[in-house]
């Protein structure tokens, strides 16, 4: 707490461009991404489905954004056919 | 060669249409063959600040459903004989506004036109992206202020991704136009500076408007403000942008608007 609030220079354009810089930098780098996501899904989709039956709805891809280092995660949910357990060699 | 502006923006509020019948306003005055178009269906206002709602007869959606011929929708300003606007209609009929229509209406009014402004409708969808698709050169009204900058951004985003020139491959050119800026808060730390707004926007700048009682004086009695008081410290700003436009090299000064000796002896608060 300040002795003198009324003295306080509050410099509030600061935090707004702090703030803008860092809410932007993330939203261009997801929303630049969100493109990369849908086409990569689409890739690995078509190719899986070149081999075993699968939906779009069982390919997940997503981003885990580290400091240095990010994963890409891929998740593909093959059903087994008619509760089948799959065949060898898969 | 006609030159297809779209004045845009993302958030509501900011002075897209202000700019729009400002700009268009500047550049006929200085005999420039201007149409600014309304772009927000449904939403139109541009006929209210431009003084001319009273005489809309036929709008943009009855010319891209045929009805009438372009010639038929435009209204002719009463001030300047080189300024028309094209109205947008008053209701929900969005439908119509399909995207072989607009660049129909666009080409046809780019071979009467030296200028045809595009005023878009608030937000990103489908009536924005219209009124950007077939523009040359985008302005984006942006307030001092960080909702309006972030919508900006996105807006910058769409630019150069969804419209014509951007799917050829080729370079959308953006400014930015920054309205009801206040020099002296800027200077205190109390509102972003311009120079803020450009650096996290990264794109170049038009003109800064600074904000003034003139602009509501205006588009109260219906009049583009370069023309309601050309003197005003708003007015100046845009015909310094408007130039610009035009090629001319203007130095980025803030206008402040001209107080008389009466005014500073007696009134110091007196814009």
């Amino acid at each position: 707490m300040s002795v003198f609030p009324l003295f306080r220079r509050r410099d509030t354009a600061r935090v707004a461009r702090e703030r803008l810089q860092t809410l932007l930098s993330h939203e261009r780098a997801t929303l630049g991404q969100s493109d990369l996501l849908v086409v990569l899904r689409e890739e690995i989709l078509a190719v899986v489905a070149k081999h075993v039956i699968v939906e779009f709805d069982h390919v997940q891809v997503r981003v885990d954004r580290g400091k240095t280092v990010s994963a890409l995660e891929i998740n593909v949910k093959v059903p087994h056919p008619a509760g089948m357990p799959l065949a060898a060699g898969f | 060669m006609a030159k297809v502006l779209v004045v845009t923006s993302g958030k509501g509020g900011v002075g897209k249409t202000t700019s729009t019948a400002a700009l268009g306003a500047a550049l006929a005055q200085v005999g420039q063959k201007v149409v600014v178009v309304d772009f927000d269906v449904g939403l139109r206002n541009l006929d209210l600040v431009m003084g001319a709602e009273r005489r809309v007869v036929f709008d943009l959606i009855n010319v891209l459903q045929g009805t009438v011929k372009l010639t038929q929708a435009l209204i002719r300003d009463k001030r300047i004989e080189t300024l028309w606007l094209l109205p947008a209609s008053q209701t929900r009929d969005k439908d119509a506004l399909t995207e072989n229509g607009v660049a129909g209406v666009i080409r046809e009014l780019r071979s009467k036109f030296d200028w045809v402004i595009c005023d878009s409708p608030a937000g990103n969808e489908r009536g924005a992206l219209l009124a950007m698709r077939f523009a040359d050169i985008a302005i984006i009204v942006t307030n001092p202020e960080v909702s309006s900058v972030r919508d900006s951004d996105r807006i910058i985003g769409m630019l150069d991704a969804k419209t014509e020139k951007a799917e050829k491959g080729q370079r959308m050119e953006k400014h930015i136009l920054i309205t009801r800026y206040d020099p002296q808060r800027a200077a205190r730390g109390e509102m972003l500076h311009s120079d803020d707004v450009i650096a996290i926007l990264s794109t170049p700048l038009l003109g800064i408007i600074p904000e003034s009682q003139e602009v509501l004086n205006a588009s109260n009695v219906g009049m583009p403000v370069t023309l309601s008081n050309p003197a005003s410290a708003p007015a100046r700003a845009y015909v310094d942008a408007a130039r610009r436009l035009s090629g001319d090299d203007v130095p980025m000064i803030i206008p402040t608007e001209r107080r008389g000796l009466l005014d500073k002896l007696f009134g110091p608060r007196a814009a």
